[in-house]
C-alpha cells in the first residue's frame, strides 16, 4: 500500500501551471499540498505550455517535501491523457480528477496513470489519485466514488461548479454547500479515505475564511482547497490539536489501555465519562498533533 | 527537428522568459537578452543551446528575452516555441528529448 495514502493534508493549495512566478517555490509558505493547475486556470491557447513548465518543475524545483498534486483537464477534453503522461513522466505525487462524477471516471484515470508508470518507468502505484466531485450527480454517487480505486486517496468538493449545477450560489454562509458537505463526509469516510473542502475565494474576508474552516474541522474534513497562501496559517492553526486536547488524549489513551487490563469499562477523566468508543479519537488527536509538528510522544 | 514556422511561448513577466523562433536557412542564430545577463547570461546560454541541442535544432532564429526565469522555465519556454513552430501538441517525449 502507497504509505502516502493517509498523510497530512490540512491545506491544499492550487497553483497555475501557466505562471512560472508561482509555481518556482511555494513551499516557503508551508502548506501541505500544493495543486499545480492544468485545467480552470491555465488559458486554452496555453495549454501546452502549462505542461511544459509542470514536467520541468516536477523534475527540476525540489519542493521540500510538500506534496505535489496535479488537477489534470477534465475527462470530456482531448487533454487529460496527455497531461497524465506528463505529470507521471515528471513524478508527480497525484492527479487529481476534476469533474468527477462516477466510479468509472476514476477507473479510466486509474488505467491512465498505470500506463504512463509502465511507459515511465515509475514504480507502479506510486501515483496517488483524489476526485474533485462539482456536480450534483458526482456527489450522489460520492461513496461508489470514493470505493473505485485502491490509489484514491479522497475525494474534494468544488462548490463553485457544484452550486451551478444546483442552480444557486456561493452566498459566504454556507447554506447552499451543507448537503453536500455533510453527505460526502459520511460517504468518504464510509469508504476510509479522505475528504476535502471547496476554496473560499473572497480573500478580503479573512473572518468568513476562518468561520468556515472551523465549519468543515467540526463536521470532519481533512482539509480544505487554498487559493492563497495567506489563508495557510489560519488552516494550520484550526486543524492543530491544542495543547490541552493532546494532554487530554494522551490521559484518555492511557486510562483506557490500564482500566482495560483490570476488566474496568467505563469510567472519569478529568470529570468526564471515558470508554473504549473515545480510544480511536484520542489516538487520532495524538497522532494529527505528530504530523503537525506539536506532539513528540510516543503513543 | 526543424522550426517550422515562426512562433512564440513565454511572456514578459517577473521569473518567465518569451521566446520567439522563426525559420533560417542560414544555420542556428540565438539573441539574448535579460534583465540578469551580468550575472547569469553564460548560464542562461548554455542552457538554451543544449535545450535547442536536445531538440536537435541546427537552424533557425531563436530570440529569448529573459526576465529572471529559472533553468526549467527557459527549457521549457524553448521547447514550447520550437513544438508550437511545428504544430506538435501531443504523444510528446517526456523524459526523452523533453528532459
Amino acid at each position: 500500500m502507497n504509505p502516502n495514502l493517509k498523510r497530512l493534508r490540512r491545506s491544499m493549495m492550487f497553483l497555475n501551471c501557466q505562471k512560472p512566478a508561482l509555481i518556482k517555490d511555494p513551499y516557503i509558505y508551508a502548506p501541505d499540498s500544493i495543486m499545480l493547475d492544468l485545467e480552470d486556470a491555465v488559458a486554452e491557447r496555453e495549454k501546452d505550455a502549462a505542461r511544459y513548465s509542470l514536467f520541468h518543475a516536477l523534475r527540476e524545483i525540489d519542493y521540500r517535501g510538500v506534496e505535489r498534486v496535479v488537477r489534470i483537464n477534465g475527462l470530456d477534453t482531448d487533454l487529460w491523457q496527455e497531461d497524465i503522461r506528463c505529470s507521471v513522466a515528471g513524478g508527480c505525487d497525484a492527479i487529481r480528477i476534476p469533474k468527477t462524477e462516477t466510479a468509472e471516471d476514476v477507473k479510466r484515470v486509474e488505467a491512465a496513470v498505470a500506463a504512463a508508470e509502465e511507459e515511465f518507468h515509475v514504480e507502479k502505484g506510486r501515483t496517488l489519485i483524489m476526485a474533485a466531485l462539482e456536480s450534483a450527480r458526482g456527489v450522489m454517487n460520492a461513496y461508489e466514488i470514493c470505493k473505485s480505486s485502491p490509489l484514491l486517496f479522497g475525494i474534494a468538493l468544488s462548490g463553485g461548479d457544484y452550486t451551478k449545477d444546483l442552480q444557486t450560489s456561493i452566498s459566504g454562509t454556507g447554506v447552499e454547500l451543507m448537503g453536500a458537505r455533510q453527505h460526502m463526509i459520511i460517504a468518504a469516510r464510509a469508504a476510509g479515505v479522505q475528504c476535502f473542502d471547496t476554496v473560499y475565494t473572497n480573500l478580503n474576508d479573512m473572518e468568513g475564511f476562518r468561520k468556515d474552516v472551523e465549519t468543515i474541522h467540526t463536521m470532519g474534513f481533512d482539509g480544505k482547497s487554498i487559493i492563497n497562501p495567506r489563508q495557510i496559517p489560519i488552516v494550520h492553526e484550526i486543524y492543530t490539536p491544542k495543547p490541552k486536547d493532546i494532554i487530554f488524549a494522551e490521559k484518555v489513551v492511557r486510562e483506557i489501555d490500564t482500566k482495560k487490563a483490570q476488566g474496568i469499562g467505563v469510567f472519569t477523566v478529568d470529570g468526564k465519562m471515558i470508554d473504549i468508543a473515545f480510544y480511536d479519537g484520542a489516538k487520532r488527536t495524538l497522532a494529527l498533533a505528530k504530523a503537525s509538528g506539536v506532539y513528540k510522544g510516543d503513543m | 527537428m526543424i522550426i517550422g514556422k515562426s512562433a512564440v511561448a513565454g511572456t514578459l513577466e517577473s521569473s518567465d522568459a518569451q521566446v520567439t523562433v522563426e525559420p533560417s536557412e542560414s544555420g542556428l542564430e540565438v539573441e539574448i537578452s535579460s534583465s540578469v545577463m551580468n550575472q547569469y547570461g553564460r548560464q542562461i546560454r548554455a542552457t538554451v543551446m543544449k535545450t535547442l541541442e536536445r531538440l536537435d535544432v541546427h537552424s533557425g532564429k531563436v530570440t529569448v528575452v529573459d526576465k529572471g526565469a529559472l533553468d526549467c522555465t527557459l527549457k521549457a519556454r524553448v521547447e514550447c516555441a520550437v513544438y508550437r513552430s511545428n504544430d506538435i501538441k501531443d504523444a510528446m517525449s517526456w523524459g526523452g528529448a523533453i528532459v
